[in-house]
């Protein structure tokens, strides 16, 4: 049984990572990075050739962080498969004991490595939902061409037991249709949701009193800023993320007090960008606005454990 | 109309190394329209393949190029000129050239690239808004086709990358999401975008589709799209 369900489910209050795979066989950079979460989160996602950069597949990963005592979750994009290597890889993933997937669309391959490649969307993030579900029933998705409906499909030989997980931006704009389709994922099986990274927590919590009315946990994103020129990219390039002004003064600040020295420019900034995280994360865990967070650090995830110290959790 | 560009002038000799003697065949459709394959166009390609030293037999513009059978009615009043030439270059679509491949036993070549089915902004401005899926769902969808308007084809709303209403993949496009939204929203069809769509049977998109409409009279079941494998009128996937 999913160990974060059981976490979740007891109220505990939640932390996620995350582990990304290398480009390359060489997996010790992760493992050790996955080393130093141990007994610190409750659960690691393993993220699927994030940015459409081909890298170590999740499922893979996923066996490795199981193997090292740590609870993965299982990334799974419709990016790069059909319904058939979907549902096969889900099969996979559950004799490996993985338990928890959080299913996405995926990136267009567009804004990858391999923009030659042809991407597959055979199905999408609501869809795979279903799919899940539809395992987790015994029965695989296979449909009467031509139906609407999907009807029983073929039954398996030993089901899954998968806890579904999902993706919302909470600052998308316009929201309402994404919060329309927050609602079909709950609908099609998403049990938990981890968000896109939110800083305004006053936004936050306008958008967990409309999430509230659904059987969903939720776990809030934190992503690391590093640096004031970052958090200024995230929120020129980056839709659904919007970085407060305040926050960025914090980190110029920061910046500014290093004068010429560029490194420790770059050390005072993260040392402020791991404070904010924390500060958030302390925020979120009083109030209890939401059931836990989703830390995403990208490169940094060394810092993880800092940040949660920080946090006085 | 089938949207399509010229090749690049070099490609096209390319394809045409040591063939001293063409054939041209233009489109007097979709091709015309998109500049490829006009009279202008035939006039041109003619004069830069003679500067290169080759002959042009002849040329026709064939009134649409992807109709077989008047194409083959057509390519008789030119029976000494295609005879004279060692190969033809058709400049019409992907369907176009293939008529000729289809009708006669010397080489063809296309010069043109075949890119989409697409709608006449305005002048010389073409858009693609569908993509021949086989079975329709923009009666679901306000009458936006999502699996062409969005890269990603999505069937259940927006991805969490629309910005400011703007695709994720393009800043210039309105997202078609949103798109949808925002029309279901004014036609007062917002529970439409409610609804849970199911993965896409996508049967009647294999490849290569058929259809036959059967004569009224014939004692046969009426029109139906025939794909590999079916036989008779039976429509391929589904029955819709
Ligand atoms: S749903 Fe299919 S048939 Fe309808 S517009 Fe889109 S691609 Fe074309
Ligand atoms: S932004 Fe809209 S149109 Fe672009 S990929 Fe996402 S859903 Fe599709």
């Amino acid at each position: 049984m999913s160990k974060l369900k059981q976490a979740l489910d007891a109220g505990e209050f939640v932390i996620t990572a995350e582990a990304g795979p290398p480009k390359g066989t060489d997996v010790s950079q992760m493992l050790h990075h996955a080393e130093g979460l141990k007994g610190k989160v409750h659960a690691v996602n393993v993220t699927d050739n994030q940015s459409s950069v081909m890298r170590l597949g999740s499922l893979a990963g996923c066996h490795l962080l199981l193997d090292q005592g740590l609870e993965p979750v299982f990334q799974l994009t419709c990016r790069d498969r059909n319904r058939l290597a979907l549902q096969s890889d889900l099969l996979s993933a559950h004799v490996l004991g993985i338990r928890n997937v959080l299913a996405l669309t995926g990136d267009h391959v567009l804004v990858g490595d391999h923009p030659q490649a042809k991407p597959v969307f055979d199905v999408e993030s609501v869809q795979l939902l279903q799919i899940i579900e539809r395992l987790n029933c015994g029965r695989d998705c296979a449909t009467k061409s031509g139906r609407d409906e999907l009807p029983d499909g073929t039954e398996l030989q030993g089901k899954t037991e998968f806890y579904s997980g999902a993706v919302v931006t909470p600052e998308a704009d316009p929201i309402e249709p994404q919060l329309i389709k927050f609602e079909k994922k709950s609908e099609a099986g998403a049990r938990f949701f981890q968000t896109q990274a939110i800083y305004d927590l006053d936004n936050f919590a306008q958008f967990m009193k409309f999430a509230r009315q659904f059987e969903v946990k939720i776990l809030a994103g934190i992503l690391l800023l590093r640096s004031a020129g970052m958090a200024n990219y995230l929120n020129k390039f980056v839709p659904g993320i919007n970085v407060p002004d305040s926050l960025i003064a914090e980190l110029k600040e920061a910046k500014d007090r290093a004068g010429d020295d560029k490194k420790l420019a770059a050390k005072n900034q993260l040392d402020a960008g791991i404070a904010i995280a924390a500060r958030q994360i302390r925020s979120i865990h009083e109030s209890k606005v939401c059931d836990g967070v989703h830390i995403m650090a990208i490169g940094l995830e060394a810092k993880v454990p800092r940040i949660i110290e920080q946090a006085g959790l | 109309m089938i949207i399509s560009k010229q090749k690049p002038f070099k490609e096209i000799l390319a394809c045409l190394e040591g063939v001293e003697r063409v054939f041209l065949v233009g489109c007097g459709d979709c091709a015309t329209v998109c500049q490829t394959g006009g009279e202008d166009q035939i006039v041109e390609m003619k004069q830069r393949l003679e500067a290169e030293g080759k002959k042009v037999t002849g040329s026709m513009i064939g009134e649409s190029a992807c109709h077989i059978l008047n194409m083959k009615r057509e390519l008789r009043q030119h029976k000494a000129e295609v005879a004279d030439a060692q190969a033809l270059l058709v400049m019409a679509c992907g369907a176009g050239i293939q008529t000729f491949s289809e009708v006669l036993d010397k080489p063809v070549y296309t010069a043109n690239d075949s890119l989409f089915l697409g709608n006449v902004q305005r002048f010389g401005h073409f858009s693609e808004h569908c993509s021949l899926c086989g079975s329709c769902i923009v009666n679901e969808t306000g009458g936006i086709c999502p699996i062409t308007n969005c890269p990603k084809g999505l069937l259940n709303g927006p991805c969490g990358g629309v910005d400011k209403g703007m695709c994720e993949l393009d800043s210039e496009r309105e997202c078609a999401w949103v798109k949808i939204y925002n029309r279901l929203k004014a036609l007062g069809q917002l529970d439409k975008l409610r609804k849970l769509q199911s993965p896409k049977d996508y049967c009647s998109a294999e490849k290569p589709r058929m259809r036959v409409i059967e004569r009224k009279g014939s004692g046969t079941q009426g029109p139906g799209t025939q794909g590999p494998g079916t036989q008779g009128s039976v429509t391929k996937g589904g029955g819709k």
